[in-house]
């Protein structure tokens, strides 16, 4: 493990994926340029290949995502792996075992590598450096969201996608919208967009959602959301954290979806041909109406085809031949 | 140092050697990428009926781990129906075997060939799996120190050199 980037091996390879912070721009577009045979495994008959054929994934879910869980899951199967979903909040946590002693029991079955969802920042790094601490530093960790710190794999995925459609990001004008402060996505998202060198990356929201400092990342903040689309490239809405809200922050969802839900007229304000992306699940009429999410400038359900190639492509070059 | 007949000609007798044996149900599956550039001139040289086909097979490959993907290789694409096809595999040079039974594998995925066969311009030696050539011009020994790698220039035309690895 390479002590700048624990997610690093000492030669510069990927052995953990934990974050999108100061992972280099090569090993990036290392990932997107790998993710792309993988889009064409998925229209096949056999929708398989044999990479981490005989391999244990275990999805360690601390916190409830069906939807996550379920494409690390198939990404997982169509490599070939074996997926053994364990949705802790349910089993040995409830009955006292603490997080790394669930994981030296796992270790102990011969696993190859865990998918992480925790709702404590840093879980995953915690796991990575207790594994190599027990001298199984050949067990992979991805994070698959820590608490509100990082969201890798979907920050990969959206910077698939924005590849995808715009070929080349150096003259892009990306606007984040939405709850940026209890978004890991955002994170990941302005991390990956500032290494890709994106030159105007944008945050938009009120005030009570963004966190403070945040124009220290090297964004443009707006608190008008009209201000804010103009002349965009790309729009990347956030979903209002509906269960992480602590007190009060917003006044009601109506009047969020006034000053900040993503409606046809905004969207005008953007370049005619700005694509639309969410990362789901959406809350329709809240941060984004309906004819937006339906219409044909979002490409919201092209991102979740393309984050399963995305997580094919990371676990097939963190766990392949090890 | 051992000589080879210009690529040009080898894709001539590859052509010869194979013209007797197709039918309207032959396809032709390149391995990208300089088995790609070979079957798009059989293709067009053999006059043959069903789509041509290209495949990556870096995912099928027992090595994935040291080699990764390769830059510039695209997906596969196998526009013809693989079950109960003659399919014939074509790559430029044949050395150890691995890269063909992963594209065996590979194809197995898409469907049941009727047959499948193999076309390679030329065969170096070093098998280390029970793999031969159906249609092979051109055979010679080399050194596991050296690579026999096909080049194409912009002009289209293809190129044989002998490189010290």
């Amino acid at each position: 493990m390479n002590h700048d980037n624990p997610q690093l091996n000492k030669n510069g390879e990927l052995q953990h994926l934990l974050t999108l912070d100061g992972l280099p721009r090569e090993i990036i577009m290392s990932i997107l340029d790998n993710a792309a045979p993988f889009t064409e495994v998925a229209e096949r008959e056999v929708k398989k290949v044999p990479l981490l054929r005989g391999k244990s994934v275990f999805n360690l879910f601390f916190e409830n995502s069906t939807r996550t869980r379920t494409t690390f899951e198939i990404a997982a199967k169509r490599l070939s792996a074996d997926v053994i979903n364990l949705n802790i909040n349910t089993s040995s946590t409830a009955k006292g075992e603490t997080l790394l002693d669930t994981v030296d029991n796992l270790a102990a079955m011969q696993a190859d590598m865990f998918v992480v969802r925790h709702a404590s920042s840093g879980a995953p790094y915690l796991i990575a450096q207790h594994l190599r601490n027990i001298g199984a530093d050949h067990i992979r960790v991805v994070n698959a969201g820590d608490g509100r710190h990082a969201h890798p794999t979907q920050g990969l995925l959206d910077m698939y996608t924005i590849r995808h459609y715009k070929k080349d990001f150096t003259g892009l004008t990306c606007a984040i919208v939405g709850d940026v402060l209890h978004s890991r996505v955002a994170r990941s998202q302005i991390h990956a967009l500032k290494t890709l060198g994106v030159p105007d990356i944008r945050v938009v929201g009120p005030k009570t959602l963004l966190p403070t400092g945040v124009e220290h990342m090297g964004v443009r903040v707006f608190h008008d959301m009209r201000e804010g689309l103009r002349g965009a490239d790309v729009v990347m809405m956030l979903r209002l954290q509906n269960e992480r809200m602590n007190g009060a922050l917003l006044p009601s969802p109506q009047e969020y979806f006034k000053y900040y839900g993503l409606t046809p007229d905004k969207l005008e304000l953007a370049k005619p041909n700005a694509i639309v992306m969410h990362p789901g699940p959406m809350n329709r009429g809240v941060e984004i109406d309906s004819a937006v999410a339906d219409g044909g400038q979002a490409v919201i359900l092209p991102q979740v085809t393309f984050g399963i190639a995305v997580r094919m492509a990371v676990m097939s070059m963190l766990g392949a031949g090890n | 140092m051992p000589t080879l007949p210009p690529a040009t000609e080898l894709c001539r007798r590859l052509a010869d050697l194979m013209r007797p044996h197709v039918t309207p149900a032959t396809a032709l599956v390149g391995i990208q990428t300089g088995g790609v550039w070979i079957a798009e001139w059989l293709h067009e040289e053999l006059g043959i009926k069903q789509p041509l086909g290209s495949m990556n097979v870096s995912l099928y490959r027992d090595d994935y781990s040291q080699r990764g993907l390769q830059a510039g290789r695209k997906p596969s694409s196998i526009p013809f129906d693989v079950e109960d096809a003659h399919v014939i595999i074509v790559d430029d040079v044949l050395y150890t075997g691995r890269t063909i039974r992963a594209a065996m594998n590979e194809l197995f995925d898409y469907g049941r060939p009727a047959r499948v066969e193999l076309a390679v311009l030329a065969d170096r030696g070093g098998r280390e799996l029970p793999i031969a050539a159906t249609y092979c011009p051109h055979a010679l020994n080399l050194p596991a120190s050296q690579s026999l790698n096909l080049d194409r220039a912009e002009d289209g035309s293809l190129q044989f050199t002998i490189v010290e690895k």
